[in-house]
C-alpha cells in the first residue's frame, strides 16, 4: 500500500459530493440544538458513536472483501430514514464515479453494474479503499473522520462559528476516533467470515427523525 | 453466578376453528403470562411482573412463536423498571419472537423504565415469514419523573423471509458511547419509542413517509415493514404520539 493514497482518498477535495451535505447537522441547527461550540461538539461526539462507527464497519469490512450486496443490505436494515438512504446511494454513486476514474477495478466495475442507482456509501468506500491498495483500517479512518469533519465544516458556515474552534473540535476527537475505528475495524474484518449481523447498528433517533424533517424544507443550504 | 435467570415461553396456533389455541404457555419466576379474553380470532396474553426487575445480574427471556394461521397479542400489566442490583453485573432482558407465514403477532407491552444505577441490554429479535404479519411496539423511558437513568442498551432486529428489514441500536445513560443525550441523539427527550408494522401488503404499497405530530415519523423501510420513530419529553406523549401513527400505518 501506499500512505499517499490514503491522503488521496481522504482528502475533502477528493471529488466525491461529500462537501454538499450537512450531515444532519442543517436541521439541527434550525431546530435550535446546536448553537455554538459546545453544541457542536456533542453532536459531533453523538454522530461519531452512532453513524459514524455503523458506516466505518462497513467500510472496512468491504475493505476487508465481504460481499458487498450484503453489507449493502445491512446498509439499508440500520438506516430507516428513506431520505438518509437514498443520501446514502447518491453519495455512493457519486464516489464510484471519481473511484472509478482513479483507482480502476473490476471489484468497482462490479459494483457499478449491480447498484447503477448507487450503493450506500459506505461500501463503495471500502471497495475504493481495496482498489487504491489500502487496508480495512485506512477505509474506517476514512469513513470516521468524514463522519465528523463535514458536519463541522457545515456548522461553520451555518452559524458563523471561528473555523479554528472547529478544527480545535476535531482535534479533541481525535482520540475518540481512534477508539471508533479499532471497533470498526474489530467488526468489519469479521464480517467476511462471521456474517454481516455482527457489524454494530448504533442508531440516533434524532439523526433519522431530522433527515426526514430537512428532506421536507423547499428551500436548504444542504443536501441532507 | 447470581440474579434471577428465567424464561416464559408462549406458542400460539390456529385451532382450526377460526380461533387461536395457545399450547404453551409457560411462566416462570418473575415472568408470568395469564390468557385473558380474545377479540374473534385473536388470542390475548398479558405478561404480568411477579417481581420487581429486572436488577443486576438477572438474566430474563420471553419467547413468543405463532403458527400459520394463528392471531396472538402479547401486553403486559405495568411498566417494566430496570433497577440496581446487589452485584454490579449487567442485566440482560432477550425477547424472541417468530411469526410463521399467514400468523399474525401484537407485541404490545408497556414502557421499560430505566432508573437510576440500573444496566440493562435489551435483545429483541423478530423472526418473520414471507406472509407474517407484525405489529412491535418498543418505549423506552430515561428514569423515573426527575431521575437520571441507568444504562440502556436495546438493539431491535426485524427478519422477513430471512433478510433483515431492521437493525437498530440504541445505547443511552451514563456509561453508554458520548454524545447520546446531545443533539443528535436524543438532545435531553426522556422518552424514545418505535413501533414496527411489518405487513406483506407493504411489498405492492409501501406507506409514505410523513410526521405524525410533533414527536413521530413514519419511515417506510427497505423491505415490506414501516417503522415509527418518536422521541418526546415524557412517557405519556410518546404514547399519543405512537398510538397516533399506528392509526395511519395498521393497515388490515
Amino acid at each position: 500500500m501506499t500512505r499517499a493514497a490514503l491522503l488521496v482518498l481522504a482528502d475533502g477535495r477528493f471529488p466525491a459530493g461529500g462537501h454538499a451535505h450537512s450531515g444532519g447537522a442543517e436541521e439541527a441547527v434550525k431546530a435550535g440544538r446546536i448553537t455554538g461550540v459546545t453544541g457542536l461538539e456533542a453532536f459531533l461526539r453523538g454522530r461519531l458513536h452512532t453513524a459514524g462507527v455503523v458506516t466505518a464497519a462497513l467500510a472496512a469490512a468491504a475493505a476487508a472483501g465481504a460481499d458487498p450486496a450484503e453489507l449493502d443490505a445491512a446498509a439499508d436494515a440500520r438506516t430507516p430514514s428513506p431520505a438518509l438512504r437514498l443520501t446514502a446511494r447518491k453519495l455512493g454513486r457519486q464516489l464510484m464515479r471519481a473511484a472509478r476514474a482513479t483507482w480502476p477495478s473490476a471489484e468497482l466495475d462490479a459494483l457499478a453494474g449491480e447498484f447503477p442507482a448507487g450503493a450506500h456509501q459506505p461500501v463503495v468506500l471500502g471497495l475504493t479503499a481495496r482498489a487504491a491498495g489500502l487496508g480495512a483500517a485506512d477505509a474506517a479512518y476514512c469513513a470516521v473522520y468524514e463522519s465528523v469533519s463535514g458536519p463541522a465544516t457545515a456548522v461553520v458556515r451555518l452559524l458563523g462559528l471561528d473555523p479554528f474552534a472547529a478544527t480545535g473540535v476535531l482535534a479533541r476527537l481525535a482520540p475518540e476516533l481512534d477508539r471508533v475505528v479499532d471497533r470498526a475495524v474489530s467488526c468489519g474484518t469479521a464480517a467476511p467470515t462471521q456474517g454481516v449481523d455482527v457489524l454494530p447498528a448504533a442508531s440516533a433517533p434524532l439523526l433519522e427523525i431530522g433527515a426526514e424533517v430537512h428532506a421536507g424544507w423547499p428551500v436548504r443550504l444542504f443536501a441532507s | 453466578m447470581s440474579g434471577v435467570h428465567a424464561t416464559a415461553r408462549i406458542g400460539a396456533r390456529a385451532d382450526g376453528r377460526g380461533g387461536t389455541a395457545l399450547p404453551v404457555l409457560e411462566s416462570d419466576g418473575p415472568l408470568a403470562l395469564r390468557r385473558t379474553r380474545g377479540t374473534g380470532e385473536e388470542a390475548r396474553v398479558l405478561l404480568v411482573g411477579a417481581m420487581s426487575g429486572p436488577l443486576g445480574g438477572d438474566r430474563f427471556a420471553v419467547e413468543a412463536e405463532v403458527g400459520n394461521g394463528a392471531r396472538l397479542h402479547v401486553g403486559s400489566a405495568a411498566a417494566t423498571i430496570a433497577l440496581p442490583g446487589q452485584t454490579k453485573d449487567e442485566a440482560h432482558y432477550d425477547v424472541r419472537l417468530a411469526v410463521a407465514d399467514g400468523g399474525e403477532l401484537r407485541w404490545m407491552p408497556e414502557q421499560l423504565i430505566s432508573a437510576k444505577g440500573s444496566d440493562l441490554f435489551v435483545t429483541t429479535r423478530a423472526d418473520l415469514g414471507a406472509d407474517a404479519r407484525l405489529v412491535l411496539r418498543e418505549e423506552q423511558v430515561l428514569g423515573r419523573v426527575g431521575e437520571e437513568p441507568g444504562r440502556l442498551t436495546s438493539r431491535l432486529t426485524v427478519r422477513v423471509a430471512g433478510r433483515v428489514v431492521l437493525d437498530q441500536e440504541l445505547a443511552c445513560g451514563p456509561g453508554a458511547p458520548g454524545g447520546w443525550d446531545g443533539p443528535a441523539v436524543l438532545a435531553g427527550y426522556r422518552a424514545v419509542g418505535q413501533l414496527v408494522v411489518v405487513r406483506p401488503e407493504f411489498h405492492r404499497a409501501p406507506t409514505a413517509a410523513r410526521s405524525v405530530g410533533e414527536y413521530a415519523r413514519v419511515m417506510p423501510l427497505a423491505g415490506p415493514a414501516t417503522l415509527v420513530s418518536a422521541v418526546a419529553p415524557d412517557a405519556l406523549r410518546l404514547r399519543r404520539a405512537l398510538d397516533e401513527a399506528l392509526t395511519h400505518v395498521d393497515i388490515r
